[in-house]
């Protein structure tokens, strides 16, 4: 089975100078899951890629309506991505040919 | 080395207010943000012109000095040497908030030469971003070429300094991303590495020609063959095929080898197909019995 590994809310907001609400906020929106073990939240390292993302959109002076539309706007934009590199390559297979 | 106008780069004179070059910053981050601009190597680039602009202007000693250097600039070389090792004895701490990004790696030292000169190396103390928790997530770029991934093989990468050894499994394609956790930055405060990221570059050195998991080659046939039949030994990349070609078969017929394709990616044993296409080629240099037969063939053939 394979282990997760978490790390406390408060800690987290304290290394990156982020008010404890803002965690709250991010996880009322459904952007990243937060862990209640009795009194405290918890974080899953394996979603502080996206996290991180969040905070550094934030610190842009985006709220967080505006972070929201943009993260479903990049996986939107990242499968594309995808279908273009698949198009790409195809096209390319002509090219060599 | 050539002299760089941060005002210039945030589209500001040299009577912004802080606010302005907050406000001015910020309007252009969010345009170039790596965050809002994946895998677009020139808004990355000029993200970093706009962090180190930012880095100097928002930051009054440093901005006053740029503003001094920016006056003797004529000088060149004979200012640069007067001041460097004073400034460099004195490098800006680390109080200096960043804000840059920390999502990916800046290849190499994030600021440029000119930065350096005037400020002194920023390597070691903050070197465009700081690391709070999660260490930074590493880019990297590996050119391979078809054959190679044919097969899952181990490769042995250099990423910062560091050997670590992967294994590219088979059926990899070009533009391909694989994730490799924990191979990123070093965390701190007792965090986790960040990842490596590592896009494949896949240059074709077949003649095979490659869609998905399917390979295609064209193979000539002569007429003779075509119109009676025959066989023929085909190179795939699993080795060679001896391949029946029945009688009558048109020009530009395809046939299907299954499972002598590419690998699946991540799927062992499974294959994908490799499609054939024939060329017939026309005797050209005929002899005169040669000839003489062909147009007997053809009278017979009218006659039918």
């Amino acid at each position: 089975m394979k282990t997760e590994q978490f790390i406390s809310a408060e800690e987290f907001c304290i290394l990156h100078h982020l008010d404890i609400s803002f965690i709250g906020s991010i996880s009322q929106s459904g952007l990243i899951e937060i862990t209640q073990i009795e009194e405290s939240r918890f974080i899953a390292i394996s979603q502080l890629p996206k996290l991180e993302k969040i905070i550094r959109l934030h610190d842009l002076d985006i709220n967080l309506a505006g972070i929201e539309a943009i993260i479903h706007l990049l996986e939107r934009m990242e499968n594309m991505q995808q279908q273009i590199i698949r198009i790409q390559n195809r096209l390319n297979s002509y090219e060599d040919y | 080395m050539a002299f760089i106008d941060y005002y210039k780069i945030l589209g500001l004179d040299k009577n912004a207010s802080d606010k302005d070059i907050k406000s001015a910053y910020r309007k252009l981050a969010r345009k170039h943000h790596p965050d809002l601009n994946p895998n677009d190597k020139e808004a990355h680039k000029k993200f970093q012109e706009l962090n180190e602009a930012n880095e100097v202007l928002s930051d009054p000693e440093k901005r006053k000095k740029y503003d001094q250097y920016g006056e003797h600039w004529q000088h060149g070389e004979e200012f640069e040497k007067a001041q460097q090792s004073q400034w460099q004895q004195q490098p800006f701490g680390s109080s200096s908030k960043q804000q840059g990004w920390t999502g990916e790696e800046f290849a190499g030292g994030d600021f440029s030469d000119f930065f350096n000169s005037l400020f002194g190396s920023q390597t070691g103390s903050r070197s465009g971003r700081q690391t709070k928790y999660r260490g930074q997530d590493v880019q990297a770029e590996l050119h391979l070429n078809l054959t190679d991934a044919y097969t899952t093989h181990k490769q042995t990468l250099s990423v910062n300094g560091k050997n670590i050894r992967i294994t590219i499994p088979a059926g990899i394609e070009n533009g391909q991303t694989i994730k490799i956790s924990g191979h990123g930055g070093s965390g701190a405060h007792g965090g986790p590495h960040g990842d490596l990221y590592i896009t494949f570059s896949i240059k074709n050195d077949t003649h095979f020609r490659r869609t998905g998991n399917d390979l295609h080659i064209k193979e000539s046939i002569d007429l003779y063959t075509a119109v009676l039949g025959g066989e023929m030994i085909i190179e795939t990349l699993s080795g060679k095929v001896k391949l029946k070609i029945k009688p009558e078969t048109q020009n530009g017929t395809k046939v299907k080898l299954k499972g002598k394709g590419f690998p699946v990616y991540k799927k062992e044993g499974e294959f994908g197909d490799l499609y054939i296409t024939y060329e017939v080629k026309i005797p050209t240099n005929l002899s005169p019995k040669q000839k003489e037969l062909f147009t007997e063939l053809s009278k017979i053939s009218n006659e039918n």
